[in-house]
């Protein structure tokens, strides 16, 4: 099955679910470029890397299980790799960041 | 609406919010102000492009844009933990 041959009620669900995901993302960048501190900001993009990124994903799945005609599921490991990594990074992020604001001196930085 | 049309254009939607949503992210990589902030950018510009050439391979049928995204997702996390890194100690491996 090719994707011109799939049912138009799996297309518009397809399309929905990513649309979703996409304009999760959207916002999460939006927040990042109007929140106003660091310590702010840093929360905006987890909402495009967490459930924009897991309906992006199931979108994906959909599309490809029905095109192929069986359980298409590598797509599957992009989920589970930026679920375990996401927190990794911002975590790092946020400690180097408060790391550098307490040696500055910075009023702003999070008390001990 | 046949199916095709709905996939291409439903998508093609999804990509110009992705894109948008690069360009943001890219906005706040030039703008900083500090260092922490343009590594927050590039951490959010880099999880975007995947999300859009996965978009990409489900919008043109071509399934090896997964390798492309799942590659773009280990670069983009070593590459911001490193950096992570570089702002807390002053050096990457010590």
């Amino acid at each position: 099955m090719t994707p011109s041959d799939l049912p138009l009620w799996a297309a518009w669900t397809i399309v929905a679910v990513t649309v979703f995901g996409s304009l999760l993302a959207l916002i999460g960048s939006v927040g990042l470029v109007v929140l106003k501190r660091f310590y702010e900001r840093i929360h905006a993009p987890t909402l495009g890397a967490t459930l924009g990124m897991a309906l992006i994903v199931v979108a994906s799945v959909a599309f490809w299980s029905l095109t192929e005609g069986r359980p298409a599921l590598p797509d599957l490991l992009i989920g589970v790799f930026l679920t375990v990594t996401t927190p990794v990074t911002l975590i790092l992020l946020a400690r180097a960041a408060v790391y550098r604001d307490r040696v500055e001196g910075d009023k702003a930085a999070p008390p001990e | 609406m046949t199916a095709s049309a709905v996939l291409y254009w439903g998508l093609g939607a999804a990509q110009a919010m992705l894109l948008l949503a690069m360009l943001l992210a890219a906005l706040r990589m030039m703008r900083g102000p500090r260092a922490q902030d343009r590594v927050l950018g590039l951490d959010t510009l880099y999880l975007n492009a995947m999300l859009l050439i996965l978009v990409q391979g489900m919008r043109s049928g071509v399934s090896l844009y997964f390798e492309a995204a799942l590659i773009i997702g280990m670069v983009g996390f070593t590459a911001t933990v490193a950096l992570a890194k570089f702002l807390m100690r002053g050096e990457v491996i010590e």
